[in-house]
């Protein structure tokens, strides 16, 4: 045995623990996601060993897929991904580029080619992120200029991998018929995560560091009734998670002002204060009670 | 004849590795970075094909060093430069432009001189 290298103090060393601890810290839930991304550290500082100790091995294929239900929170993991793979190095500037269809696909011949370069450019030295990506590819239609973005992108992503990391991101059921169809991208992705939906104590948690970002707070009722509006509104179609919940405290928060400005005066702690009514006076509950009031009808 | 212009051209042309660090640089300052090129490298000639628009959003080399491959490898025999333009307010002006590429054989150029009545005499840069 030669030299030997402290892996933990390297992994000190890039500072990247201060970032992963963050991100448990601020992201609720995401279980798989945070062991995956944990794990994509651990071997980024690995091979920083091996290259210190003179091992010379290729870059990994750091490209990845995102697949999960709307407002499971996939951007902004890729906003935190892009700022690790800065700190290990793996990227040189750690900027991110979100992009969709409209920013890669022409619209006329000879369009797409340059359309798709110049936002490839933009991302070099960072993460350039797709979202639906699966728009990029309409089987319907043979003549579609999707293609050629996808050939593009395809050779960047195999030729300048010290470049760049592509990111797409999608619903799971899409994204799987996506790669599919493509199956020369989907075997140049080499990470598939995928986001669970939240539960309804992981909303609760969200909720609570949204309100405080909001500079309000809940009174006891109030965070009862909104416990009870995310277990009816997850059973509803098209939940968004945290987008829904995002959504919904807008809401209550202009039903709070209104209220108030009803009541005339107002101190500190009403200003700040989201109550019960503010929340049950959402649609969501008439549904429930209207569904609740057939249900009962027959007895 | 060796052709020099620019920032560095008194400096033997620089590797690829050193342009790239002389992007970043540029990208640094916040300054715009752009591809020019031509088969008349004449001092006085400013007009120079443009290899695209100015990068404006670039963040890192990479993507301007492979713009410059594609630009040498479509146009071998010309004259590559690259500028950096400065947007600020008070300089909006190109902070710094260099040559990237020349070609095998160079141009060549050749001092005219025409004499006029009371010894007058006239120089010209002329092409050879």
């Amino acid at each position: 045995m030669g030299e030997s290298i402290d892996l933990k103090s390297l992994l000190a060393e890039s500072g990247v623990t201060g970032v992963l601890d963050e991100l448990d810290r601020e992201l609720v839930g995401l279980r798989p996601v945070k062991t995956r991304i944990r794990e994509i550290a651990s071997l980024l500082v690995v091979d920083k060993a091996r290259a210190a100790l003179g091992v010379e091995g290729a870059k990994p294929s750091l490209h990845m897929c995102f697949t999960g239900n709307p407002g499971t929170g996939k951007t902004t993991v890729a906003m935190r991904m892009a700022a690790i793979l800065h700190r290990l190095g793996h990227v040189r500037k750690g900027h991110l580029v979100a992009v969709t269809r409209d920013d890669l696909v022409g619209q006329y011949i000879g369009h797409t080619a340059p359309k798709t370069k110049e936002v490839l450019k933009r991302a070099m030295g960072g993460v350039l992120f797709i979202d639906e990506a699966y728009y990029l590819y309409r089987p319907e239609n043979e003549r579609d200029y999707g293609q050629e973005a996808i050939e593009i992108l395809m050779q960047v992503m195999e030729n300048q991998r010290e470049d760049l990391v592509v990111i797409f991101a999608g619903y799971k059921l899409r994204m799987d018929t996506f790669f599919q169809c493509n199956p020369g991208l989907g075997s140049r992705v080499a990470h598939h995560i995928d986001f669970p939906d939240y539960s309804v104590e992981e909303l609760e948690a969200i909720a609570g560091g949204m309100i405080e970002e909001l500079g309000l707070r809940l009174s006891p009722s109030a965070r009862a009734a909104l416990g009870d509006y995310l277990r009816l509104r997850r059973e509803q179609p098209n939940f968004a998670n945290a987008r829904s919940l995002r959504n919904a405290l807008d809401r209550a928060r202009l039903r709070q002002a209104r209220r108030l400005l009803e009541a005339g005066r107002v101190d500190a702690g009403m200003l700040m204060t989201l109550e019960a009514e503010d929340i049950r006076a959402s649609r969501v509950f008439d549904a429930a009670r209207a569904s609740g009031a057939t249900e009962e009808a027959p007895c | 004849m060796r052709i020099t212009q620019g920032t560095f051209s008194y400096l033997p042309d620089l590797t690829d590795e050193q342009i790239g660090k002389q992007i970043e640089y540029a990208l640094e300052q916040g300054w715009a970075v752009s591809l020019e090129y031509t088969d008349d490298p004449h001092p006085r000639n400013v007009y120079w094909e443009m290899w695209g628009l100015p990068m404006f959003d670039l963040k890192d080399a990479a993507g301007m060093l492979g713009e410059l491959r594609e630009c040498r490898k479509a146009h071998p025999d010309c004259y590559i430069k690259l500028n950096a333009f400065d947007s600020t307010l008070g300089f909006e002006t190109m902070r710094m432009s260099f040559m990237v590429h020349r070609p095998a054989e160079e141009a060549r150029y050749r001092l005219r001189r025409e004499e006029f009545a009371g010894r007058l005499v006239r120089y010209t840069l002329e092409r050879a």
